[in-house]
Protein backbone atom coordinates (compact mmCIF):
# COMPACT_ATOMS: atom_id res chain seq x y z
CA UNK A 1 0.00 0.00 0.00
CA UNK A 2 1.47 3.31 -1.06
CA UNK A 3 1.46 6.30 1.24
CA UNK A 4 1.79 9.56 -0.63
CA UNK A 5 3.81 12.53 0.57
CA UNK A 6 0.65 14.52 1.31
CA UNK A 7 -0.55 11.80 3.71
CA UNK A 8 2.83 11.73 5.43
CA UNK A 9 2.68 15.51 5.88
CA UNK A 10 -0.82 15.22 7.35
CA UNK A 11 0.30 12.47 9.74
CA UNK A 12 3.35 14.50 10.74
CA UNK A 13 1.06 17.40 11.57
CA UNK A 14 -1.29 15.15 13.58
CA UNK A 15 1.65 13.65 15.47
CA UNK A 16 3.40 17.03 15.87
CA UNK A 17 6.63 15.65 14.44
CA UNK A 18 8.70 17.69 12.01
CA UNK A 19 9.82 15.63 9.00
CA UNK A 20 12.34 17.13 6.64
CA UNK A 21 11.62 17.43 2.91
CA UNK A 22 14.61 15.21 2.11
CA UNK A 23 13.31 12.25 4.12
CA UNK A 24 9.64 12.33 3.12
CA UNK A 25 10.07 9.81 0.30
CA UNK A 26 11.89 7.35 2.52
CA UNK A 27 9.34 7.77 5.32
CA UNK A 28 6.50 7.27 2.81
CA UNK A 29 8.06 4.09 1.50
CA UNK A 30 8.65 2.56 4.91
CA UNK A 31 5.23 3.54 6.19
CA UNK A 32 3.75 1.91 3.11
CA UNK A 33 5.59 -1.33 3.92
CA UNK A 34 4.25 -1.34 7.48
CA UNK A 35 0.70 -0.58 6.37
CA UNK A 36 0.92 -3.35 3.78
CA UNK A 37 1.83 -5.72 6.60
CA UNK A 38 -1.09 -4.65 8.81
CA UNK A 39 -3.49 -4.77 5.87
CA UNK A 40 -3.50 -8.57 6.26
CA UNK A 41 -6.03 -7.97 9.03
CA UNK A 42 -8.64 -6.85 6.52
CA UNK A 43 -9.00 -10.41 5.20
CA UNK A 44 -10.11 -11.79 8.59
CA UNK A 45 -13.77 -12.26 9.36
CA UNK A 46 -14.36 -10.65 12.75
CA UNK A 47 -18.15 -10.35 12.60
CA UNK A 48 -19.55 -10.49 16.11
CA UNK A 49 -16.11 -10.54 17.78
CA UNK A 50 -15.87 -8.17 20.71
CA UNK A 51 -12.68 -6.04 20.63
CA UNK A 52 -10.32 -6.94 23.48
CA UNK A 53 -8.93 -4.17 25.63
CA UNK A 54 -7.62 -6.18 28.61
CA UNK A 55 -6.56 -9.82 28.35
CA UNK A 56 -7.81 -10.74 31.81
CA UNK A 57 -11.07 -8.81 31.41
CA UNK A 58 -10.19 -6.74 34.47
CA UNK A 59 -12.32 -3.71 35.20
CA UNK A 60 -11.04 -0.27 36.03
CA UNK A 61 -10.05 -0.05 39.69
CA UNK A 62 -11.28 3.08 41.39
CA UNK A 63 -10.04 4.61 44.61
CA UNK A 64 -11.55 7.09 46.98
CA UNK A 65 -11.25 10.67 45.84
CA UNK A 66 -8.66 11.53 48.44
CA UNK A 67 -5.29 13.26 48.16
CA UNK A 68 -2.61 10.61 48.69
CA UNK A 69 0.46 12.23 47.17
CA UNK A 70 2.39 15.13 48.65
CA UNK A 71 2.90 18.30 46.60
CA UNK A 72 6.30 17.91 44.85
CA UNK A 73 6.01 20.98 42.69
CA UNK A 74 9.60 22.15 43.16
CA UNK A 75 11.05 18.74 42.22
CA UNK A 76 8.97 18.52 39.05
CA UNK A 77 9.60 22.12 38.06
CA UNK A 78 13.30 21.41 38.38
CA UNK A 79 13.01 18.99 35.44
CA UNK A 80 11.58 21.55 33.03
CA UNK A 81 13.79 23.31 30.47
CA UNK A 82 12.56 26.73 31.62
CA UNK A 83 10.48 27.91 34.59
CA UNK A 84 9.59 31.21 36.17
CA UNK A 85 7.79 32.08 39.38
CA UNK A 86 6.82 28.47 39.99
CA UNK A 87 5.39 27.94 36.50
CA UNK A 88 6.50 26.08 33.38
CA UNK A 89 7.70 28.55 30.76
CA UNK A 90 6.84 27.93 27.10
CA UNK A 91 7.28 30.16 24.04
CA UNK A 92 4.51 32.66 23.39
CA UNK A 93 1.53 31.38 21.45
CA UNK A 94 -0.28 34.69 20.85
CA UNK A 95 1.43 37.44 18.85
CA UNK B 1 33.12 -14.36 41.46
CA UNK B 2 31.45 -13.00 38.31
CA UNK B 3 30.39 -16.51 37.32
CA UNK B 4 28.14 -16.89 40.36
CA UNK B 5 24.38 -16.95 39.95
CA UNK B 6 22.07 -14.89 42.17
CA UNK B 7 21.26 -18.00 44.25
CA UNK B 8 25.01 -18.69 44.71
CA UNK B 9 25.69 -15.05 45.63
CA UNK B 10 22.90 -15.17 48.22
CA UNK B 11 24.47 -18.27 49.78
CA UNK B 12 27.99 -16.85 49.59
CA UNK B 13 26.96 -13.62 51.32
CA UNK B 14 25.15 -15.45 54.10
CA UNK B 15 28.03 -17.91 54.56
CA UNK B 16 30.44 -14.93 54.66
CA UNK B 17 32.53 -16.29 51.77
CA UNK B 18 32.65 -12.71 50.46
CA UNK B 19 30.98 -9.40 51.21
CA UNK B 20 28.56 -7.41 49.10
CA UNK B 21 31.20 -4.66 48.75
CA UNK B 22 33.67 -7.24 47.39
CA UNK B 23 31.37 -8.67 44.75
CA UNK B 24 29.98 -5.24 43.86
CA UNK B 25 33.49 -3.82 43.41
CA UNK B 26 34.51 -6.84 41.36
CA UNK B 27 31.57 -6.44 38.98
CA UNK B 28 32.01 -2.66 38.70
CA UNK B 29 35.62 -3.29 37.72
CA UNK B 30 34.53 -5.80 35.07
CA UNK B 31 32.01 -3.32 33.68
CA UNK B 32 34.74 -0.69 33.45
CA UNK B 33 37.17 -3.10 31.76
CA UNK B 34 34.84 -4.95 29.41
CA UNK B 35 31.71 -2.97 28.65
CA UNK B 36 33.31 -0.75 26.03
CA UNK B 37 33.07 -3.87 23.81
CA UNK B 38 29.37 -4.46 24.49
CA UNK B 39 27.90 -1.03 25.32
CA UNK B 40 25.39 -2.77 27.57
CA UNK B 41 25.20 0.05 30.14
CA UNK B 42 23.99 3.63 29.63
CA UNK B 43 24.80 4.70 33.19
CA UNK B 44 26.99 3.02 35.79
CA UNK B 45 26.25 4.14 39.34
CA UNK B 46 29.43 3.00 41.06
CA UNK B 47 29.40 5.30 44.10
CA UNK B 48 25.76 4.61 44.86
CA UNK B 49 26.32 0.86 44.42
CA UNK B 50 29.18 0.82 46.92
CA UNK B 51 27.03 2.73 49.43
CA UNK B 52 24.18 0.26 48.95
CA UNK B 53 26.58 -2.69 49.26
CA UNK B 54 28.09 -1.26 52.47
CA UNK B 55 24.59 -0.90 53.94
CA UNK B 56 23.74 -4.45 52.82
CA UNK B 57 26.86 -5.83 54.51
CA UNK B 58 25.82 -4.12 57.75
CA UNK B 59 22.38 -5.72 57.55
CA UNK B 60 23.87 -9.12 56.74
CA UNK B 61 26.18 -8.82 59.75
CA UNK B 62 23.24 -8.05 62.01
CA UNK B 63 21.24 -10.98 60.65
CA UNK B 64 18.61 -8.51 59.48
CA UNK B 65 18.83 -9.26 55.77
CA UNK B 66 15.91 -9.29 53.33
CA UNK B 67 15.73 -11.68 50.36
CA UNK B 68 18.26 -10.26 47.91
CA UNK B 69 20.34 -8.31 50.43
CA UNK B 70 23.70 -7.41 48.90
CA UNK B 71 23.01 -9.00 45.51
CA UNK B 72 24.14 -6.83 42.55
CA UNK B 73 21.64 -6.27 39.76
CA UNK B 74 21.03 -3.61 37.09
CA UNK B 75 17.88 -1.97 35.81
CA UNK B 76 16.79 -1.44 32.21
CA UNK B 77 16.91 2.31 31.57
CA UNK B 78 13.12 2.33 31.13
CA UNK B 79 12.57 2.12 34.91
CA UNK B 80 12.61 5.46 36.70
CA UNK B 81 15.36 5.73 39.30
CA UNK B 82 15.35 8.58 41.78
CA UNK B 83 18.37 10.85 41.25
CA UNK B 84 19.73 8.70 38.39
CA UNK B 85 19.28 9.55 34.70
CA UNK B 86 16.49 7.54 33.09
CA UNK B 87 16.83 8.02 29.34
CA UNK B 88 14.73 5.18 27.89
CA UNK B 89 17.48 5.00 25.26
CA UNK B 90 16.34 8.33 23.80
CA UNK B 91 17.81 11.74 23.13
CA UNK B 92 14.40 12.99 24.25
CA UNK B 93 15.12 11.94 27.85
CA UNK B 94 18.91 12.28 27.80
CA UNK B 95 18.73 14.85 30.60
CA UNK B 96 15.84 13.33 32.58
CA UNK B 97 16.61 12.61 36.23
CA UNK B 98 13.40 11.39 37.88
CA UNK B 99 12.57 12.48 41.43
CA UNK B 100 11.07 9.05 42.23
CA UNK B 101 11.68 5.31 41.85
CA UNK B 102 9.54 2.94 39.80
CA UNK B 103 7.72 0.40 41.96
CA UNK B 104 9.95 -2.37 40.58
CA UNK B 105 13.08 -0.41 41.54
CA UNK B 106 11.62 0.28 44.97
CA UNK B 107 10.79 -3.43 45.42
CA UNK B 108 14.42 -4.37 44.75
CA UNK B 109 15.64 -1.70 47.15
CA UNK B 110 13.30 -3.05 49.85
CA UNK B 111 14.74 -6.51 49.13
CA UNK B 112 18.27 -5.17 49.71
CA UNK B 113 19.55 -5.53 46.13
CA UNK B 114 22.44 -3.34 44.95
CA UNK B 115 21.94 -1.50 41.65
CA UNK B 116 25.05 -1.18 39.49
CA UNK B 117 23.39 1.08 36.92
CA UNK B 118 21.05 1.34 33.99
CA UNK B 119 21.22 -0.90 30.95
CA UNK B 120 21.04 0.09 27.30
CA UNK B 121 17.89 -0.46 25.27
CA UNK B 122 16.16 0.30 22.00
CA UNK B 123 14.72 3.81 22.11
CA UNK B 124 11.46 3.72 24.07
CA UNK B 125 11.68 -0.09 23.86
CA UNK B 126 10.93 -0.01 20.13
CA UNK B 127 13.11 -2.50 18.34
CA UNK B 128 14.19 -6.10 18.01
CA UNK B 129 17.93 -5.58 17.69
CA UNK B 130 18.98 -2.87 20.15
CA UNK B 131 20.28 -0.74 17.31
CA UNK B 132 17.83 2.14 17.82
CA UNK B 133 19.32 3.40 21.11
CA UNK B 134 20.51 7.03 21.15
CA UNK B 135 23.55 5.68 23.03
CA UNK B 136 24.56 3.32 20.23
CA UNK B 137 23.96 -0.32 19.49
CA UNK B 138 24.62 -3.04 22.04
CA UNK B 139 26.91 -5.85 20.87
CA UNK B 140 26.24 -9.53 21.48
CA UNK B 141 28.90 -11.06 23.77
CA UNK B 142 28.78 -14.26 21.67
CA UNK B 143 29.90 -12.28 18.60
CA UNK B 144 30.40 -8.56 18.90
CA UNK B 145 29.60 -8.06 15.22
CA UNK B 146 26.06 -9.23 15.93
CA UNK B 147 23.03 -7.75 17.64
CA UNK B 148 22.00 -8.98 21.10
CA UNK B 149 18.26 -8.76 20.32
CA UNK B 150 16.00 -6.03 21.56
CA UNK B 151 14.66 -4.05 23.14
CA UNK B 152 16.20 -5.30 26.40
CA UNK B 153 19.47 -6.05 24.60
CA UNK B 154 21.57 -4.20 27.16
CA UNK B 155 20.03 -6.15 30.03
CA UNK B 156 20.58 -9.45 28.21
CA UNK B 157 24.13 -8.65 27.06
CA UNK B 158 25.15 -7.52 30.55
CA UNK B 159 24.03 -10.89 31.96
CA UNK B 160 25.59 -12.88 29.10
CA UNK B 161 28.88 -10.98 29.52
CA UNK B 162 28.91 -11.86 33.24
CA UNK B 163 28.88 -8.19 34.20
CA UNK B 164 25.89 -8.68 36.48
CA UNK B 165 23.97 -11.83 37.48
CA UNK B 166 20.49 -10.45 36.88
CA UNK B 167 18.76 -7.46 35.33
CA UNK B 168 15.30 -6.02 35.03
CA UNK B 169 13.84 -5.79 31.55
CA UNK B 170 10.55 -5.22 29.77
CA UNK B 171 8.65 -7.10 27.10
CA UNK B 172 6.01 -5.49 24.85
CA UNK B 173 6.26 -7.90 21.93
CA UNK B 174 9.14 -10.17 22.92
CA UNK B 175 11.71 -7.72 24.26
CA UNK B 176 12.75 -9.94 27.17
CA UNK B 177 12.51 -13.36 25.52
CA UNK B 178 14.06 -12.55 22.12
CA UNK B 179 17.28 -10.97 23.51
CA UNK B 180 17.46 -13.76 26.10
CA UNK B 181 17.35 -16.30 23.25
CA UNK B 182 20.01 -14.46 21.26
CA UNK B 183 22.42 -14.11 24.19
CA UNK B 184 21.97 -17.53 25.80
CA UNK B 185 20.29 -16.14 28.92
CA UNK B 186 17.02 -16.88 30.71
CA UNK B 187 14.28 -14.28 30.29
CA UNK B 188 10.80 -14.20 31.77
CA UNK B 189 7.83 -12.08 30.72
CA UNK B 190 5.14 -12.48 33.40
CA UNK B 191 1.36 -12.41 32.95
CA UNK B 192 0.18 -8.90 32.01
CA UNK B 193 -0.44 -7.06 35.26
CA UNK B 194 1.62 -9.41 37.45
CA UNK B 195 4.36 -6.78 37.82
CA UNK B 196 3.60 -3.10 38.41
CA UNK B 197 4.22 -0.72 35.53
CA UNK B 198 4.27 2.38 37.74
CA UNK B 199 7.42 4.34 36.98
CA UNK B 200 8.15 2.21 33.92
CA UNK B 201 8.11 4.55 30.91
CA UNK B 202 5.13 3.48 28.82
CA UNK B 203 5.40 2.26 25.24
CA UNK B 204 2.15 0.29 24.68
CA UNK B 205 0.26 0.18 27.94
CA UNK B 206 -1.91 -2.87 27.28
CA UNK B 207 1.13 -4.95 26.28
CA UNK B 208 4.14 -3.74 28.33
CA UNK B 209 5.28 -5.97 31.16
CA UNK B 210 8.41 -5.97 33.30
CA UNK B 211 10.35 -9.13 34.10
CA UNK B 212 13.86 -10.44 34.82
CA UNK B 213 16.77 -11.60 32.67
CA UNK B 214 19.13 -13.97 34.50
CA UNK B 215 21.34 -16.95 33.83
CA UNK B 216 19.03 -19.55 35.37
CA UNK B 217 15.34 -20.19 35.94
CA UNK B 218 16.05 -20.37 39.67
CA UNK B 219 17.40 -16.81 39.56
CA UNK B 220 14.42 -15.67 37.51
CA UNK B 221 12.17 -17.11 40.22
CA UNK B 222 14.13 -15.23 42.90
CA UNK B 223 13.85 -11.95 40.99
CA UNK B 224 10.18 -12.38 40.09
CA UNK B 225 9.35 -13.07 43.75
CA UNK B 226 10.62 -9.55 44.45
CA UNK B 227 9.12 -7.84 41.38
CA UNK B 228 5.58 -9.27 41.40
CA UNK B 229 2.59 -8.22 43.43
CA UNK B 230 -0.22 -5.68 43.54
CA UNK B 231 0.49 -1.96 43.46
CA UNK B 232 -2.02 0.70 44.39
CA UNK B 233 -0.18 3.13 42.14
CA UNK B 234 -0.93 1.04 39.02
CA UNK B 235 -4.61 0.30 38.45
CA UNK B 236 -3.76 -2.23 35.74
CA UNK B 237 -1.62 -4.24 38.17
CA UNK B 238 -3.45 -7.42 39.22
CA UNK B 239 -4.75 -7.55 42.76
CA UNK B 240 -3.16 -10.94 43.48
CA UNK B 241 -0.71 -11.41 46.34
CA UNK B 242 3.00 -11.84 45.60
CA UNK B 243 4.28 -15.39 45.90
CA UNK B 244 7.53 -17.28 46.42
CA UNK B 245 8.27 -18.60 42.95
CA UNK B 246 11.13 -20.75 44.21
CA UNK B 247 8.79 -22.88 46.35
CA UNK B 248 7.74 -25.20 43.50
CA UNK B 249 11.10 -25.49 41.73
CA UNK B 250 11.53 -29.08 42.88
CA UNK B 251 8.21 -30.38 41.55
CA UNK B 252 8.25 -33.34 39.19
CA UNK B 253 7.21 -32.72 35.59
CA UNK B 254 6.26 -36.34 34.92
CA UNK B 255 2.96 -36.34 33.04
CA UNK B 256 3.28 -32.66 32.08
CA UNK B 257 1.44 -32.01 28.83
CA UNK B 258 3.45 -29.80 26.46
CA UNK B 259 1.57 -28.26 23.56
CA UNK B 260 3.65 -27.93 20.39
CA UNK B 261 2.02 -25.51 17.93
CA UNK B 262 2.41 -26.63 14.31
CA UNK B 263 2.42 -22.96 13.23
CA UNK B 264 5.70 -22.34 15.11
CA UNK B 265 7.68 -24.83 13.03
CA UNK B 266 6.85 -23.77 9.49
CA UNK B 267 8.31 -21.50 6.86
CA UNK B 268 10.70 -18.85 8.12
CA UNK B 269 12.25 -20.93 10.90
CA UNK B 270 15.99 -21.50 10.53
CA UNK B 271 16.48 -25.27 10.19
CA UNK B 272 19.28 -25.43 12.78
CA UNK B 273 17.21 -23.43 15.26
CA UNK B 274 14.28 -25.78 14.62
CA UNK B 275 16.48 -28.83 15.18
CA UNK B 276 17.75 -27.51 18.53
CA UNK B 277 14.22 -26.77 19.71
CA UNK B 278 13.05 -30.23 18.64
CA UNK B 279 15.96 -31.76 20.56
CA UNK B 280 14.89 -29.83 23.67
CA UNK B 281 11.34 -31.14 23.27
CA UNK B 282 12.74 -34.69 23.09
CA UNK B 283 14.67 -33.99 26.29
CA UNK B 284 11.41 -33.04 27.97
CA UNK B 285 9.91 -36.34 26.82
CA UNK B 286 12.82 -38.12 28.48
CA UNK B 287 12.00 -36.21 31.69
CA UNK B 288 8.49 -37.71 31.59
CA UNK B 289 6.52 -35.02 29.78
CA UNK B 290 4.08 -35.73 26.96
CA UNK B 291 4.18 -33.78 23.67
CA UNK B 292 0.80 -32.85 22.24
CA UNK B 293 0.48 -31.29 18.80
CA UNK B 294 -1.75 -28.21 18.93
CA UNK B 295 -2.79 -25.45 16.56
CA UNK B 296 -2.86 -21.70 17.11
CA UNK B 297 -4.60 -20.82 13.83
CA UNK B 298 -4.59 -17.05 14.29
CA UNK B 299 -0.94 -16.80 15.29
CA UNK B 300 0.07 -15.56 11.80
CA UNK B 301 -2.04 -12.45 12.49
CA UNK B 302 -0.17 -11.57 15.67
CA UNK B 303 2.47 -9.41 13.98
CA UNK B 304 -0.01 -7.33 11.92
CA UNK B 305 -2.35 -6.88 14.92
CA UNK B 306 0.59 -5.86 17.10
CA UNK B 307 1.79 -3.28 14.57
CA UNK B 308 -1.56 -1.54 14.80
CA UNK B 309 -2.16 -1.78 18.56
CA UNK B 310 1.37 -1.04 19.79
CA UNK B 311 1.95 2.04 17.59
CA UNK B 312 -1.56 3.33 18.36
CA UNK B 313 -0.86 3.14 22.09
CA UNK B 314 2.65 4.51 21.59
CA UNK B 315 1.36 7.54 19.70
CA UNK B 316 -0.81 8.39 22.71
CA UNK B 317 1.80 7.56 25.38
CA UNK B 318 4.59 9.49 23.68
CA UNK B 319 2.48 12.61 23.20
CA UNK B 320 3.71 13.74 26.61
CA UNK B 321 7.19 14.30 25.16
CA UNK B 322 6.48 17.72 23.72
CA UNK B 323 9.47 19.83 24.70
CA UNK B 324 7.58 21.61 27.46
CA UNK B 325 7.40 19.62 30.66
CA UNK B 326 10.74 17.82 30.70
CA UNK B 327 13.24 16.25 28.35
CA UNK B 328 14.62 17.61 25.09
CA UNK B 329 13.61 21.07 23.83
CA UNK B 330 14.71 22.37 20.44
CA UNK B 331 16.75 25.57 20.15
CA UNK B 332 15.02 28.92 19.60
CA UNK B 333 11.47 27.81 18.75
CA UNK B 334 9.48 30.39 16.78
CA UNK B 335 6.20 29.54 18.49
CA UNK B 336 4.46 26.70 20.32
CA UNK B 337 3.73 24.68 17.19
CA UNK B 338 7.35 24.97 16.11
CA UNK B 339 8.43 23.96 19.60
CA UNK B 340 6.34 20.77 19.47
CA UNK B 341 7.22 19.85 15.90
CA UNK B 342 10.96 20.40 16.16
CA UNK B 343 11.41 19.08 19.71
CA UNK B 344 9.71 15.83 18.73
CA UNK B 345 11.31 15.73 15.28
CA UNK B 346 14.82 16.22 16.71
CA UNK B 347 14.33 14.33 20.00
CA UNK B 348 12.92 11.06 18.65
CA UNK B 349 14.83 8.58 16.52
CA UNK B 350 13.62 7.16 13.20
CA UNK B 351 11.95 3.99 14.51
CA UNK B 352 10.04 5.88 17.19
CA UNK B 353 8.86 8.49 14.70
CA UNK B 354 7.79 5.75 12.27
CA UNK B 355 5.70 4.01 14.93
CA UNK B 356 4.09 7.25 16.11
CA UNK B 357 3.11 8.02 12.49
CA UNK B 358 1.68 4.52 12.02
CA UNK B 359 -0.24 4.91 15.29
CA UNK B 360 -1.56 8.32 14.25
CA UNK B 361 -2.69 6.78 10.97
CA UNK B 362 -4.47 3.86 12.68
CA UNK B 363 -6.28 6.16 15.08
CA UNK B 364 -7.14 8.92 12.63
CA UNK B 365 -10.69 9.65 11.47
CA UNK B 366 -11.85 7.14 8.87
CA UNK B 367 -9.29 4.49 9.76
CA UNK B 368 -10.06 3.72 13.43
CA UNK B 369 -12.57 0.93 12.70
CA UNK B 370 -10.59 -0.57 9.83
CA UNK B 371 -7.35 -0.71 11.77
CA UNK B 372 -7.50 -0.25 15.54
CA UNK B 373 -10.89 -1.82 16.20
CA UNK B 374 -10.16 -4.66 13.78
CA UNK B 375 -6.81 -5.36 15.46
CA UNK B 376 -8.48 -5.52 18.89
CA UNK B 377 -11.00 -8.03 17.49
CA UNK B 378 -8.20 -10.15 16.04
CA UNK B 379 -6.50 -9.90 19.40
CA UNK B 380 -9.46 -11.65 20.98
CA UNK B 381 -9.25 -14.45 18.37
CA UNK B 382 -5.56 -14.88 19.18
CA UNK B 383 -6.33 -15.08 22.89
CA UNK B 384 -9.11 -17.62 22.28
CA UNK B 385 -6.64 -19.91 20.46
CA UNK B 386 -4.54 -20.00 23.60
CA UNK B 387 -7.57 -20.52 25.89
CA UNK B 388 -8.59 -23.51 23.74
CA UNK B 389 -5.03 -24.88 23.77
CA UNK B 390 -4.73 -24.61 27.54
CA UNK B 391 -7.83 -26.79 27.88
CA UNK B 392 -5.64 -29.61 26.54
CA UNK B 393 -2.09 -28.83 27.71
CA UNK B 394 -0.20 -27.42 30.70
CA UNK B 395 2.41 -25.37 28.83
CA UNK B 396 3.18 -24.54 25.20
CA UNK B 397 6.69 -24.75 23.72
CA UNK B 398 8.41 -23.67 20.54
CA UNK B 399 11.26 -21.51 19.30
CA UNK B 400 11.67 -18.04 20.81
CA UNK B 401 13.05 -16.44 17.65
CA UNK B 402 13.18 -17.70 14.07
CA UNK B 403 16.95 -17.07 13.70
CA UNK B 404 20.00 -16.73 15.88
CA UNK B 405 21.44 -13.23 16.32
CA UNK B 406 22.00 -11.48 13.00
CA UNK B 407 24.74 -9.03 12.00
CA UNK B 408 24.56 -5.40 13.11
CA UNK B 409 22.94 -3.31 10.40
CA UNK B 410 21.66 -6.34 8.47
CA UNK B 411 17.94 -5.52 8.83
CA UNK B 412 18.02 -1.78 9.41
CA UNK B 413 16.73 -0.92 5.96
CA UNK B 414 13.75 -3.23 6.22
CA UNK B 415 11.51 -2.57 9.24
CA UNK B 416 9.10 -5.35 8.34
CA UNK B 417 11.91 -7.95 8.30
CA UNK B 418 12.93 -6.64 11.73
CA UNK B 419 9.37 -6.88 13.03
CA UNK B 420 9.21 -10.55 12.02
CA UNK B 421 12.01 -11.34 14.49
CA UNK B 422 9.26 -11.30 17.15
CA UNK B 423 6.92 -13.56 15.21
CA UNK B 424 6.79 -16.26 17.93
CA UNK B 425 6.70 -13.95 20.94
CA UNK B 426 4.14 -11.26 20.06
CA UNK B 427 1.03 -13.41 20.43
CA UNK B 428 1.61 -13.95 24.15
CA UNK B 429 1.74 -10.18 24.71
CA UNK B 430 -1.51 -9.70 22.81
CA UNK B 431 -3.09 -12.46 24.92
CA UNK B 432 -1.44 -11.25 28.15
CA UNK B 433 0.09 -14.68 28.85
CA UNK B 434 3.42 -15.33 30.59
CA UNK B 435 6.35 -16.60 28.55
CA UNK B 436 9.99 -17.53 29.05
CA UNK B 437 13.05 -18.15 26.95
CA UNK B 438 15.75 -20.54 28.12
CA UNK B 439 18.95 -21.55 26.31
CA UNK B 440 18.55 -24.90 24.52
CA UNK B 441 21.52 -25.22 22.18
CA UNK B 442 23.46 -23.49 19.43
CA UNK B 443 22.80 -22.83 15.75
CA UNK B 444 25.57 -21.51 13.50
CA UNK B 445 27.65 -21.21 16.70
CA UNK B 446 25.14 -18.87 18.35
CA UNK B 447 22.68 -19.42 21.21
CA UNK B 448 19.14 -20.67 20.56
CA UNK B 449 16.20 -20.08 22.87
CA UNK B 450 13.37 -22.44 23.76
CA UNK B 451 10.17 -20.54 24.44
CA UNK B 452 7.86 -21.79 27.19
CA UNK B 453 4.40 -20.21 27.31
CA UNK B 454 2.34 -20.68 30.47
CA UNK B 455 -1.32 -20.21 31.32
CA UNK B 456 -2.44 -17.02 33.07
CA UNK B 457 -0.63 -16.50 36.41
CA UNK B 458 1.02 -19.91 36.05
CA UNK B 459 4.55 -18.50 36.31
CA UNK B 460 5.45 -20.91 39.13
CA UNK B 461 4.83 -23.96 36.96
CA UNK B 462 6.59 -22.36 33.98
CA UNK B 463 9.66 -21.60 36.10
CA UNK B 464 9.75 -25.16 37.42
CA UNK B 465 9.44 -26.56 33.89
CA UNK B 466 12.42 -24.39 32.87
CA UNK B 467 14.35 -25.32 36.03
CA UNK B 468 13.92 -29.06 35.42
CA UNK B 469 15.41 -28.66 31.93
CA UNK B 470 18.34 -26.72 33.35
CA UNK B 471 18.96 -29.43 35.96
CA UNK B 472 19.24 -31.92 33.10
CA UNK B 473 21.28 -29.78 30.66
CA UNK B 474 24.15 -27.30 30.69
CA UNK B 475 23.24 -24.92 27.85
CA UNK B 476 22.60 -22.15 30.40
CA UNK B 477 26.11 -22.62 31.81
CA UNK B 478 27.92 -21.94 28.54
CA UNK B 479 29.88 -18.71 28.61
CA UNK B 480 30.23 -16.25 25.77
CA UNK B 481 33.85 -16.02 24.50
CA UNK B 482 34.07 -12.28 25.11
CA UNK B 483 32.95 -12.76 28.71
CA UNK B 484 35.81 -15.08 29.71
Amino acid sequence: MAVDAQTVEKLAELARIAISEETIDEVSSRLGDVLQLVDQLQAVNTDGVEPMAHPLEEVQVLRKDEVTEPNRREEFLALAPQTEAGLFLVPKVID
Amino acid sequence: MHQLTIAEIMRGLRDKQFSSVEITSHLLERIQQLDNQFNSFISVTGDQAIKQATAADARLAKGDAPALCGVPIAHKDIFCTSGVRTSCGSKMLDNFVPPYDATVVDNFQQAGAVSLGKTNMDEFAMGSSNESSFYGAVKNPWDIERIPGGSSGGSAAAVAALLVPGTTATDTGGSIRQPAAMTGTTGLKPTYGRVSRWGMIAFASSLDQGGPITRTAEDAALMLSVMAGPDKKDSTCLDRPAQDYTASLGDSIKGLKIGVPSEYFGEGLDSEVGAQVQAALKAYEQLGAELVEISLPHSKLAVPAYYVIAPAEASANLSRFDGVRYGYRCENPADLRDLYMRSRGEGFGEEVKRRILVGSYALSAGYYDAYYNKAQQVRRLIKQDFVDAFDKVDVIMGPTAPNPAFKLGEKNADPVAMYLEDIYTIATNLAGLPGMSIPCGFAHGLPVGLQIIGNYLDEARMLNVAHQFQLASDWHQQTAPAAQ
